[in-house]
């Protein structure tokens, strides 16, 4: 049981990654816009975010009740040892959506809605990096240290090696920039599929294409300086039994998305995307299974007792009834039919 | 500063930003379908003027609400640590189910605010409800797991950790329907008055304006029948209080005694060194009848608790009579404007009546801040109460500090941008006068 909803928040941190990591990719575009079609640029990034962002948002709130109901040393730990990222993530969290927001909604004239466009791209940019550099961390093990000398009330180590090292190292960081290109990748793919008119899509193709090779660069670092930084990771990349078929699945979607994006399958190319970083998530997972924290802390050393289980499973499916039918609702509504009214999502 | 000192002063501003901003979350989609729904019925383009306007400040207010109430759901385990280890297991399910009332939320709000020409009018309307539904939710859940700070059950302790944990029984505390009763009047009284409070300012300056008449029946409607049953709330959470946390009532009235036929104190200042409250006008018998109904009731003071186990006094008190000073106030207001509307009198034209509306605007929300810091501070030295102290379950991280200055710029610089957009929103408002033939608004 317990096995089950670390699927579940498996699956709602992928839909996170997949869905408010095209948000954040947008905000990397807004602030790379190019070009004579810049404006354009922005304009479709901001309505292809506007109705979705919040909702998208919510997949991280998940996680995060999930993670403290059902496996609350888990969560404590990870707020312990990952205090700092997780602070400076929280105010890139907080100025993307607030900045984006007053830029949205807020006085028409230019000068602020450049000032905040700016401040909204910036916040984009950083977000994701420390989101990377966490799930980095978490990976290499080292957190999983932290934690262990911390239960053992052994003497307690420097500041720095207690709550900075562990997070700040060549392979986290390596982990932060692929997040980062993983979303920018996603982004110009589906707005790829968004754009009207061709020539954006094609600003849009070329940018999905330069963000592919990013992606394959620094997926390649993180592989090579995990072996000296997170050899735990670089272990189970190999022995666990599912990890290899995930690697070559994530090869085979990588390959597909770039060849549709050549061969301008929009729609095949954004399913292909989808599926490549689906896989990246699940290959991270399976490479530390069964452990949330390795090298402490496990799906099963973790777990609430289980009628706290239970009833956020039965919870879960009741959510789910209500919820799923209304965010199909809402995709359709803003993804789909955006032929007959170009524009007319912002209540201006 | 020390660090739990500093972490419980970065939670107190956390919780201090984001619930203002949740008030407004929760009451404002009530104001914004009352008025599309005269629109539909009346056919008048000006409330329709208002619901778009009312949206798009609403808009700024969820999107800093949603962001600050992540910071908190981080915050929590950022913090207190402890807490959540203890009391994950146990309150995370109101939280969950608060998780998935934010997401039907978010997603009525996209489709509300984004679908004005892509959807039919009653599925407008019907999104808009929703929104208005799942607020009122999100408030419901994550106040029982206040409460069960309060009054916290279903676990029983086994060498310092819960064992038996009964989600159900946690989110069933004594304290639960008193304060989510207290707390959602609270988000439409505050809400219902500070709208009505600026369009009433607008009035004073400009009184034949019909968008602003218009603006002010409909946030009187939603705020004044809150205020008006707001303090017999109150009375409910005062007696629950009187009941399961004496040391709280104790210091919210500044009682150091235990006596019988406590007095009521209204005002003054709690002198701890002294143990006895200066300055306040004392009603005799006045606490014990409206704490147990019985003029002769026992009252306990703080003298029946170790002095180590008593809140910070001043402050609970202090708060404490803020909050009730100024829901009095919101109280008689709402029934002076409840009897002239029963009149069918003219609101707008009664320029007394305008002007007791303008000044109440912030009242509210200054009411809830107080009543926050009487709760939470009337709480302490306990995180749940009689079970974990604060200082036990803070992180063991040091320099708390400095996330506190930041957390702290950080929102400061965002409730001065916000204040400002909505000033700019205002003051852009149209200035169609009552009368005129033209609906057409002057706006940017
Ligand atoms: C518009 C806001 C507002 C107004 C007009 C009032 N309150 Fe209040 N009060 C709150 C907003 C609030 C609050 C912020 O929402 C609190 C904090 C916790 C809670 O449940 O509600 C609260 C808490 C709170 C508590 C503490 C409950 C606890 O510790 O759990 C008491 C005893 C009262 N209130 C009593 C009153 C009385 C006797 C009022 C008479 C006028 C009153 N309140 C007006
Ligand atoms: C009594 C106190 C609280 C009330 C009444 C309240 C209510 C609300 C409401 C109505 C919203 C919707 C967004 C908005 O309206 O702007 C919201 C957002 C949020 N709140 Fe609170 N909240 C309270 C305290 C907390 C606490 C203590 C937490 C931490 C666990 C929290 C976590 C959140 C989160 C994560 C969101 C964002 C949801 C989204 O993305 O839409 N809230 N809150
Ligand atoms: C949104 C309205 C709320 C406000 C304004 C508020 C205010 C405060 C304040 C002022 C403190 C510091 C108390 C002190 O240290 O003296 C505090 C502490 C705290 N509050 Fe609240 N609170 C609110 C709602 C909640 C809710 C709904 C929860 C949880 C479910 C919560 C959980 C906590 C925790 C865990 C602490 C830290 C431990 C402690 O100091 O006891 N609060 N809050």
């Amino acid at each position: 049981m317990a096995t089950a909803i670390a699927f579940v928040a498996l699956v709602s941190l992928n839909a996170y990654v997949l869905l408010a990591g095209a948000d954040f990719g947008g905000g990397v575009w807004d602030l790379l816009a190019t070009g004579p079609r810049r404006a354009e640029q922005r304009a479709l990034i901001a309505e292809a975010i506007g109705p979705i962002w919040e909702a998208n948002h919510v997949w991280l709130i998940l996680v995060v009740v999930l993670l403290f109901t059902c496996f609350p040393a888990v969560y404590s730990g990870l707020a312990i040892a990952l205090h700092i990222p997780l602070t400076l993530m929280l105010i890139g969290i907080v100025l993307r959506g607030s900045a984006f927001a007053f830029r949205s909604y807020g006085s028409n004239e230019d000068a602020p809605q450049r000032r905040w466009g700016r401040v909204f791209a910036i916040a984009s940019l950083l977000t994701p990096v420390l989101l990377g550099v966490c799930i980095g961390a978490i990976a290499s093990g080292r957190v999983g240290e932290v934690l262990e000398q911390l239960n053992g009330g052994g003497a307690r180590e420097p500041f720095v090696s207690m709550y900075v090292s562990p997070w700040l190292s060549p392979f986290t960081i390596a982990v932060g920039a692929l997040a980062l290109c993983v979303f920018a990748f996603l982004a110009a793919t589906y707005l790829t599929v968004e754009a009207q008119e061709a020539e954006l899509r094609e600003d849009f193709r070329r940018r999905a294409l330069a963000a592919a090779i990013a992606v394959f660069v620094t997926a390649l670092l993180a592989l090579v300086l995990a072996r000296w930084h997170a050899p735990r990771m670089s272990a189970g990349l190999i022995a666990s039994s599912w990890a290899p078929a995930l690697h070559v699945l994530t090869g085979v979607a990588a390959i597909l998305a770039i060849a549709a994006l050549w061969i301008r399958k929009w729609r095949v190319a954004r399913v292909a995307v989808a599926a490549q970083v689906t896989f990246i998530v699940w290959g991270w997972a399976a490479a530390q299974a069964p452990y949330l924290v390795p090298p402490t802390l496990s799906i099963s050393n973790a777990a609430a007792p289980s009628r706290t289980l239970v009833l956020f499973l039965i919870a879960l499916a009741l959510g789910a009834i209500v919820l799923l039918p209304s965010i199909t609702y809402l995709f359709r509504l803003f993804k789909s039919s955006r032929v007959h009214e170009p524009g007319a999502g912002r209540t201006k | 500063m020390g660090d739990v000192l500093a972490a419980r002063s970065q939670m107190a501003v956390s919780l201090g930003f984001h619930i203002l901003f949740a008030v407004v979350g929760i009451a404002m989609p009530v104001l914004m379908i009352i008025a599309e729904a005269r629109w539909r019925r009346t056919g008048d383009a000006m409330y329709l003027e208002l619901a778009k306007r009312w949206a798009k400040g609403t808009a700024i207010l969820f999107a800093v609400g949603a962001v600050s109430g992540t910071v908190l759901s981080f915050e929590l385990g950022l913090l207190w640590p402890g807490f959540m280890r203890f009391a994950g297991a146990i309150i995370g399910m109101p939280f969950s189910l608060e998780g998935f009332a934010f997401f039907a939320e978010a997603i009525f709000l996209g489709v509300y605010l984004y679908g004005w020409q892509r959807i039919s009018p009653r599925a407008h309307i019907v999104a808009g409800s929703l929104v208005a539904v799942s607020g009122a939710a999100s408030a419901l859940f994550v106040v029982i797991a206040n409460a069960w700070m309060n009054t916290p059950a279903g676990f029983r302790l086994r060498n310092g950790a819960p064992v038996d944990v009964d989600p159900i029984a946690a989110m069933l505390t004594p304290a639960a329907f008193p304060e989510v009763l207290h707390m959602l009047l609270a988000a439409y009284a505050a809400t219902g008055f500070a709208v009505a409070g600026i369009h009433a300012f607008m009035l004073l300056r400009d009184n034949r304006n019909a968008f602003h008449r218009r603006a002010l029946g409909v946030a009187l409607l939603v705020g004044v029948p809150a205020a008006i049953v707001q303090p017999i709330s109150g009375d409910v959470s005062a007696r629950y209080v009187a009941h399961w946390q004496p040391p709280k009532l104790a210091a919210m009235e500044g009682q150091f005694r235990t006596q019988s036929g406590a007095p009521l104190r209204i005002g003054g200042i709690p002198d701890v060194d002294a143990q006895r409250t200066r300055w306040a006008i004392e009603i005799p018998n006045g606490l014990s009848l409206l704490a147990f109904h019985d003029p002769h009731a026992l009252v306990r003071g703080l003298d029946a608790v170790p002095r180590r186990d008593w809140p910070p006094v001043p402050v609970v008190h202090v708060a404490f009579q803020i909050m009730v000073g100024l829901g009095t106030y919101l109280a008689l207001l709402g029934l002076w404007v409840a009897i002239d509307a029963g009149r069918r009198r003219d609101l707008a034209a009664n320029r007394w009546l305008l002007r007791a509306v303008a000044i109440a605007s912030p009242m509210g929300f200054v009411c809830i801040e107080a009543g926050w810091t009487v709760t939470e501070v009337g709480r302490q030295p306990w995180v749940i109460y009689g079970v974990m102290r604060t200082a036990d379950s803070v992180t063991p991280m040091p320099g708390l500090i400095v996330p506190f200055l930041v957390i702290s710029a950080l929102y400061c610089f965002l409730g001065v941008v916000v204040v400002w957009l909505l000033y700019d929103l205002v003051m852009r408002s149209p200035i169609t006068r009552e009368g005129d033939g033209a609906m057409a608004p002057v706006a940017a």
